[in-house]
């Protein structure tokens, strides 16, 4: 299985994420901002960072540069897609998901570990995991305060999409949201780092499991 | 010609940065501000206002958490 990471200026995770691809036995591939091809792969990681030096909002640059073309194209046709942090913000601006990541309430950049829980495993990121199941992972973000209006809210949650939850809320996210899938469930946003705890050596694999998931999600196709 | 978008925070949105300075004021002496609230203010030099509308609706502003108004100042 091959799963490409786009690449933006200002992407800053997108080594993790190839890396922690790699180490959950896919083939990582680039996806360089400017072209417009996700070169035949099978999913697509948008990693964190700052793409575009976050100028106007996070992600709303980003979000029509050459590659969103086709990774839209692909959303829409099924094509599972990860979005994290920055990531997750460049796919709400591109309405790929819903709602949008606005300030910490608490003014501050947040980087720390929080405990999380997993809310469903019917997402292609989430599928090895068990409901309920608790995870620590690390987040670092000025703006995940997720928001939705009521009503998208309540969708949301009576269509089970959100995808992972904080234990303790660290920057007043709705409904404790730290995660949501779009109504096909194959795009998937977070804004904590699976892919910054994917090796035990450094500290913790809990994150490995979102990409073991997916290369699970493609074994069970074939 | 010069265009003026005004884009801020949809009433009722959470605006941590308006309430942020609403609380530094009386650190300073002000007293009696009771709200704040920041948007952003941005000056465009345009050939035709036509474009104006679309480019606030699909980039200037995001509209799931931002409204806007714009005019055309000379």
């Amino acid at each position: 299985m091959r799963i490409g990471v786009t690449v933006f200026p200002g992407s800053n995770c997108d080594r993790d994420a190839l890396y922690a691809i790699e180490r959950a036995g896919a083939e990582p591939v680039e996806l360089w901002h400017a072209d417009a091809t996700l070169k035949g792969v099978d999913a697509v990681v948008v990693p964190g960072g700052f793409s575009y030096g976050d100028y106007l909002r996070p992600g709303a640059i980003a979000r029509f540069s050459k590659v969103m073309g086709p990774l839209e194209e692909f959303a829409k046709g099924g094509g599972p897609v990860l979005g994290v942090c920055n990531g997750f913000q460049v796919l709400t601006e591109a309405h790929l998901l819903p709602g949008a990541l606005l300030r910490n309430t608490g003014m501050r950049f947040v980087c720390r570990r929080v405990p999380t829980r997993v809310e469903t495993t019917q997402t292609p990121w989430t599928s090895l995991f068990e409901p309920g199941d608790e995870l620590t992972l690390p987040i670092a973000h000025n703006e995940g305060n997720y928001f939705a209006d009521p009503r998208t809210l309540d969708e949301l949650e009576a269509e089970k999409r959100v995808v992972l939850r904080y234990l303790d809320n660290p920057n007043g996210s709705l409904n404790d949201i730290a995660g949501v899938c779009n109504a096909g469930r194959n795009v998937v946003g977070l804004m904590p780092h699976p892919e910054r705890v994917s090796d035990a050596t450094l500290g913790s694999d809990e994150g490995l499991g979102v990409f073991r998931s997916i290369l699970s999600c493609a074994g069970a196709k074939v | 010609m010069k265009v003026r978008v005004l884009v801020r925070p949809k009433s009722g949105i959470l605006d941590p940065q308006g309430e942020a300075v609403r609380r530094a004021l009386p650190a300073l002496g002000f007293e009696g501000v009771t709200t704040v609230h920041i948007g952003r203010l941005v000056e465009m030099e345009v050939e035709s206002a036509d474009e104006v509308e679309g480019m606030c609706r699909r980039l200037l502003a995001n509209p799931t958490v931002e409204e806007y108004e714009w005019e055309v100042v000379s």
